[in-house]
C-alpha cells in the first residue's frame, strides 16, 4: 500500500490499476467504519470541503456529503440554482470566491465536459470530479467495480455489459475505463442511435440484441435514458425502447445462468428495468449506494492525505 | 548503528506470566473483561496473553479484539509516512465492560490517545486499562501511563525499541537499537 499516483480525481483515465486497488482496500476499512455503532472517524477534522453542483444530483451529492461528514470534514454545499452564476459570474470567479473562505478540496459536478480539469488548472485546491457532462464520473465507476468485486470476488476476467444510453453517459465511459483497467471484458448494448460512433476503438464490443448480451455476461449495468440531454428523438418511443432494451424477470429467467444486475440510479421503473428485477436478489442496486459512501470516503481520505498542512 | 538485547526469550516468558497473573488478580474470571490488542504490533502480545490465560491458568472464553487506530491518529497530513490501515476485528460492543488495551511499546502515548477515542466507537466501557510490554520512560507527550508494564526502559529519542515475536520473526526478543 502506498499513495495515489494522482493529485486530483478528474477521471478514471488518469488512474493506474494500483490506484484503484488502493482505493478498494481503503474503502474496505471505511465500509467497516460505517457499519459500526458510531460511524465516524476524526481523520479530516481540519479539512474543509466544498461541494459545487452546477447540475442536479441527489444521490451523488448526498453520498459525497455523508462520506465527508463521516470523516469529520467541514462541508459547505453550493447548488447552481441558488447562486450568483445566474447573475453572470464565471466558474473561476465563483470557485475562487469559495476558496477565499479557505477551502481545501472541491467536489464538482458540471454540465460541461472537461470542467473539472479546467478548474484544476486555475485554482489551488484538490479537485474531485463528480461528473462533467457526458465525459467522466470516476467515483461512480469506482463504486460499480468495487461492488462487482464484492459480489463476485474479483473484477478480472468478468464479463460486463453496459446497457442503454451510452451516448450521453459519463457513467458508461468511466465504467469502461475502470473495467478494462482491472481486466474485465466489456460490451455495450443499446439502440444504434444511442451508441457513440467510434466506441469500438476503446476495445469495447457492440451488441444490439439485449438477450444475446445478457446471455454472454456475468454482470449487466443498466443505464437510464437521459431524456434531459437529448435535443432530438433517438428512438421512436419509450414503449418501443422498453420492449427492446428493458430487462424483465421473464427475460432473466430464460438465461442459462443468474447474472448480477446493477444500476447507477435514478431508476426509471418500467423503462430500462422492471420493478420485480430491481427489487430481486439479483440486483445489487442498494449495495452500490452503500459502497458509494465507503468508496467516496476512501477517495477523499487518500487525496486529503496529500494536502500539505 | 548498535543494538543491545533488552529481553531474551526466557525473560519475555517470565514477564508474560507475571502480566497474566496481574490481570487475573484484577479481573478474576474475565467474564466482564475484553482484551484489545492494538494493530499492528499489540496483536501478537494480546494473542500470547490470551493463550497463556487459557493453557496455564485455565481461563477460557475471554473475549479478544484487534483495534486499528489509523483513522484516529493525530499526525494525519503531518508526516510524510503513509498511514497504513490494518483490519479492525471487534465482534462485540464494549458497553459496560472492562477493557484492557494491549500494545508492545509505550512511547509518546499518542497511539493510546487515539485508541481511547477509537474504542468509543464500540460503546461506553466501564473502565479502560493499559497493558504494555516495554514502557519507554521520559518520552511521553501526553499524560498517559500503563496499568501493567512488562519492563521499563530509559531510551533516548534516537534509540528504537524493537519487539520480535516467535510467530512473525521466529524469536521472542526485545532489542534496543541505536541509530
Amino acid at each position: 500500500m502506498s499513495t495515489l499516483s494522482v493529485e486530483h480525481l478528474l477521471g478514471i483515465k488518469h488512474l493506474t490499476k494500483e490506484d484503484i486497488y488502493l482505493i478498494f482496500e481503503t474503502a474496505d476499512h471505511f465500509k467497516q467504519v460505517i457499519n459500526r455503532p458510531i460511524k465516524k472517524v476524526p481523520s479530516l477534522r481540519d479539512i474543509t470541503i466544498a461541494n459545487l453542483f452546477f447540475e442536479n444530483s441527489t444521490r451523488t451529492k448526498l453520498s459525497f456529503e455523508i462520506a465527508q461528514k463521516r470523516l469529520s470534514a467541514d462541508v459547505i454545499n453550493f447548488s447552481a440554482g441558488q447562486s450568483s452564476l445566474k447573475k453572470g459570474e464565471t466558474l473561476i470567479d465563483t470557485v475562487n470566491n469559495i476558496l477565499s473562505m479557505k477551502v481545501d478540496m472541491v467536489v464538482m459536478r458540471h454540465p460541461k465536459p472537461g470542467a473539472a480539469e479546467f478548474l484544476m488548472r486555475h485554482v489551488d485546491a484538490k479537485i474531485i470530479n463528480a461528473g462533467d457532462g457526458a465525459h467522466e464520473h470516476p467515483t461512480q465507476a469506482l463504486l460499480d467495480t468495487y461492488s462487482i468485486r464484492e459480489k463476485l470476488g474479483r473484477v478480472e476476467d468478468k464479463k460486463v455489459v453496459i446497457v442503454g444510453d451510452i451516448l450521453h453517459s459519463r457513467v458508461a465511459l468511466s465504467n469502461i475505463f475502470a473495467l478494462q483497467l482491472l481486466g474485465a471484458k466489456v460490451k455495450v448494448c443499446g439502440p444504434k442511435s444511442l451508441i457513440p460512433k467510434y466506441i469500438e476503438e476503446l476495445g469495447v464490443e457492440v451488441e444490439t440484441n439485449l438477450k444475446k448480451a445478457l446471455q454472454w455476461c456475468d454482470v449487466a449495468n443498466m443505464l437510464r435514458v437521459q431524456n434531459e440531454r437529448m435535443e432530438v428523438s433517438y428512438f421512436p418511443s419509450t414503449r418501443e425502447y422498453t420492449q427492446q432494451y428493458g430487462v424483465t424477470k421473464t427475460l432473466l429467467d430464460e438465461l442459462n445462468q443468474p447474472i448480477v444486475i446493477m444500476h447507477p440510479g435514478p431508476i426509471n421503473r418500467g423503462v430500462e428495468i422492471t420493478s420485480d428485477v430491481a427489487d430481486s436478489d439479483q440486483a445489487i442496486i442498494l449495495d452500490q449506494v452503500e459502497n458509494g459512501v465507503a468508496v467516496r470516503m476512501a477517495v477523499t481520505y487518500l487525496l486529503a492525505s496529500k494536502i500539505k498542512s | 548503528m548498535s543494538q543491545k538485547v533488552l529481553l531474551k526469550e526466557k525473560e519475555v516468558n517470565i514477564i508474560l506470566h507475571r502480566l497474566a497473573c496481574q490481570l487475573i488478580e484484577k479481573h478474576n474470571d474475565f467474564s466482564k473483561t475484553i482484551l484489545v490488542g492494538l494493530q499492528p504490533r499489540g496483536k501478537h502480545l494480546a494473542n500470547r496473553l490470551l493463550k497463556l490465560l487459557e493453557t496455564d491458568y485455565n481461563i477460557s472464553n475471554t473475549q479478544l479484539g484487534y483495534l486499528d487506530i489509523t483513522f484516529y491518529r493525530d499526525d494525519f497530513r503531518r508526516t510524510n509516512k503513509v498511514l497504513e490501515a490494518n483490519t479492525t476485528q471487534m465482534d462485540f460492543i464494549v458497553e459496560a465492560k472492562n477493557v484492557v488495551l494491549i500494545d508492545d511499546v509505550l512511547y509518546t502515548g499518542r497511539s493510546i490517545r487515539a485508541a481511547l477515542t477509537a474504542i468509543q466507537s464500540y460503546g461506553r466501557p466501564k473502565s479502560i486499562e493499559l497493558l504494555i510490554l516495554i514502557d519507554r520512560r521520559f518520552s511521553r507527550h501526553l499524560p498517559i501511563q500503563p496499568d501493567y508494564r512488562g519492563r521499563q526502559v530509559d531510551a533516548i529519542d534516537d534509540e528504537k525499541v524493537i519487539v520480535n515475536w516467535k510467530e512473525t520473526q521466529g524469536e521472542d526478543t526485545v532489542y534496543l537499537i541505536k541509530q
